[in-house]
């Protein structure tokens, strides 16, 4: 299997108002391959987000190295990044992030706007998408007319516009009830299983956690487990 | 994203958000109708005094029995002797003045077949109309030769063409004054109105004989009610009034030690003043204006800012999913731009709609200046654009996370 991700000795820190820095991250070390089913679970404050937003190009590591597909994160300029969260990679958030005054179709295919793909195409590549996650007959939502839900469908089906080989998902059920949860699980297991996208996941459910092949724990910024699940 | 995308994005965004685009569009609108409509009510009261002062005539003294000072009116004019006629003849010879008009108004009964009206006529002789800066549309006007022989006849203004004639041509009819028949020579051209408001077109000029001894019987021969003098130019203003001075003085035989009993009134002084209440109300306008502008663009300011953080939680959201920062400074942009432009058109259309209905209604002249448009447009366009795009620009350069994390 190929490497998809690999990060090595990742730290991050936050400065401090009156000085130095809190350091969140003591240096990761990190292989994921294509395909892989990881979930991430920790205390609260144990530097799950901050990691997931360091995979997810939305925030720069302190120091370290970061590969994705074979590309040498850090030293992208902005706009690089902005393609490879485009293309590259999928997240979905505990709180769903949706622009609350476009309709659902239109939201899914943002991505699909900023890959310069045509009107029409991005009309039907949503739909499509939407009908994926089971909500092909309400396109034209708004995204508050939905159940919480419904919206991290949404969310998923934005993640997915331009065929990412990654999704990062921060506690995607963390806002939701448990037969809600296990539908989102199912889709993302369908995600993984059958096309092969690889997925990793924070949560803090053992329940949630099960759904993966893989289990890392993280504990005041450091990698206290990673091995098959058994919670 | 392809760069047609982004006009449309852009539009998107504004009809998801109508109540922001609704409230800076009316900041623009009252920002800039309002500045459009006073100056364009400054600007024509502005250029109504303007014309007036020009039908006025230019270096002109006004000079009338009686005295005036700074205490107030001192002895009317009943007390002092009257002017005259040899007093305009007197004053024709002063170096400093190119035309004397001696004139004596009164109102009279004008009839012509069915119809009458009343008005003012003028007794004048030739120079009034070069005071006035007059001309005639139509016909002749009288002579030194019509005034010595006291003839009867008349220019009629364009108020009594209008009143009496109907749509005859008055040129050569017979038009009884006070019962006495005038025959119509020329007819005046439009004046307008004097600084005072009076209507100068309502108005007959005979020669002053006639209007001495035929129509108004005058108790001391001779007698005018004032005398128009035009110096020079607007540098013998000075000399002018300090030769009539002089000769009036004389002519009157005051003591040394005696006040005038006659008044020079400079009347470029009076259309100074005039120019200079105008130009106050313009100013004054203006400043209203700008308070206005100034509110719409506090208006257009507060709510681009207040929408700042759901917009950077937007911005957040449209990074993580791929926006490059060129994409969403174009995106902004165009977005304040467009609303700008928006607010801006209908906001001079809201100014020029008002000026014309002012101007209809309480019947003021108004000119709505090209600069009084391009200066609040570009004003308030500016305001909303910079706030509008500013922060959009501020939000995009932070990390994704950083403005997904904006409260
Ligand atoms: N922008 C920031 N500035 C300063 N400190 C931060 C910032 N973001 C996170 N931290 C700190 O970093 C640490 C890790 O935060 P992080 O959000 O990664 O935790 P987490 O494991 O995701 O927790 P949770 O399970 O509650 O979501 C916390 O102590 C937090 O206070
Ligand atoms: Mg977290």
């Amino acid at each position: 299997m190929a490497t998809l991700i690999q990060v090595s000795g990742l730290r991050k820190q936050y400065p401090l108002a009156g000085g130095g820095a809190t350091p969140v991250l003591h240096g990761i070390d990190m292989t994921i391959e294509t395909g892989e089913f990881v979930a991430i679970m920790g205390p609260s404050g144990s530097g799950k987000s901050t990691f997931m937003n360091i995979l997810g190009c939305l925030d720069t590591p302190s120091a370290g190295d970061y590969w994705l597909n074979g590309q040498a994160v850090a030293r992208l300029n902005p706009d690089r990044l902005a393609m490879l969260r485009n293309r590259q990679i999928g997240f979905v958030f505990q709180g769903f992030n949706l622009l609350p005054r476009i309709s659902i179709a239109d939201n899914v295919a943002l991505p699909l706007l900023y890959a310069g793909v045509g009107k029409a195409a991005r009309r039907q590549r949503a739909v499509e998408l939407l009908q994926q996650v089971g909500l092909g007959t309400r396109s034209d939502a708004r995204p508050n007319q939905l159940s919480g839900g419904q919206q991290q469908r949404v969310a998923i089906a934005r993640a997915l516009a331009n065929r990412p080989p990654l999704i990062l998902a921060d506690e995607p059920t963390g806002n939701l009830d448990t037969h809600t949860s296990d539908e989102i699980m199912a889709l993302f297991d369908r995600l993984n299983s059958e096309q092969g996208i690889t997925l990793i996941l924070v949560t803090h459910e053992p329940d949630i956690a099960r759904c993966a092949r893989r289990l890392v724990r993280f504990k005041d910024g450091h990698i206290v487990h990673d091995g098959a699940v058994n919670v | 994203m392809s760069w047609h995308a982004a006009p449309a994005e852009a539009w998107r965004a504004l009809g998801a958000n109508r109540l922001r685009t609704a409230l800076t569009m009316l900041g623009m609108i009252i920002g800039v109708g309002a500045v459009v409509l006073m100056l364009a009510v400054g600007q024509g009261a502005q250029s109504t005094v303007r014309q007036a002062i020009s039908a006025m005539g230019s270096a002109l003294l006004v000079i009338s029995p009686g005295s005036s000072s700074a205490g107030g009116l001192r002895g009317g004019a009943g007390t002092a002797p009257p002017l005259t006629l040899n007093d305009a003849q007197a004053m024709a010879q002063l170096p400093s003045l190119s035309a004397v008009a001696p004139v004596f108004p009164n109102s009279a009964q004008l009839v012509y077949g069915a119809r009458n009206w009343n008005t003012t006529v003028y007794g004048v002789t030739p120079d009034y109309l070069t005071v006035r800066a007059w001309n005639l549309d139509d016909g002749q006007p009288f002579t030194h030769g019509d005034v010595r022989r006291g003839t009867r006849v008349a220019l009629v203004g364009q108020q009594i063409v209008a009143n009496l004639f109907g749509g005859t041509d008055p040129i050569g009819q017979t038009l009884r004054i006070k019962n006495l028949p005038f025959v119509v020579i020329g007819v005046l051209e439009r004046k307008g109105q004097t600084l005072d408001g009076r209507d100068q077109d309502d108005a007959v000029l005979i020669p002053i004989t006639a209007a001495q001894t035929r129509l108004f019987g005058t108790t001391f021969p001779g007698t005018v009610r004032f005398i128009i003098v035009q110096a020079r130019s607007d540098a013998h203003m000075e000399d002018a009034e300090a030769e009539l001075t002089q000769l009036l003085r004389a002519r009157r035989r005051l003591a040394d030690d005696a006040d005038n009993d006659f008044t020079i009134r400079n009347l470029s002084a009076i259309a100074e003043t005039a120019a200079l209440s105008a130009r106050a109300m313009a100013v004054m306008l203006g400043a209203i204006a700008s308070v206005s502008l100034l509110v719409g663009g506090i208006g257009i300011m507060n709510i681009m800012l207040v929408s700042v953080t759901e917009r950077t939680r937007e911005i957040g959201i449209r990074m993580a999913i791929g926006a490059r920062r060129s994409d969403i400074l174009l995106q902004f942009l165009l977005e304040a731009l467009l609303l700008c432009v928006l607010g801006g058109l209908a906001g001079v259309a809201l100014g020029i709609g008002g000026a014309w209905l002012v101007g209809e209604l309480a019947g003021m002249a108004v000119v709505v200046t090209g600069s009084a448009i391009a200066l609040s447009f570009l004003f308030a366009a500016g305001v909303g654009v910079f706030f509008g795009f500013y922060p959009a620009r501020q939000a995009a350069l932070l990390k994704p996370v950083e403005a997904l994390r904006h409260e």
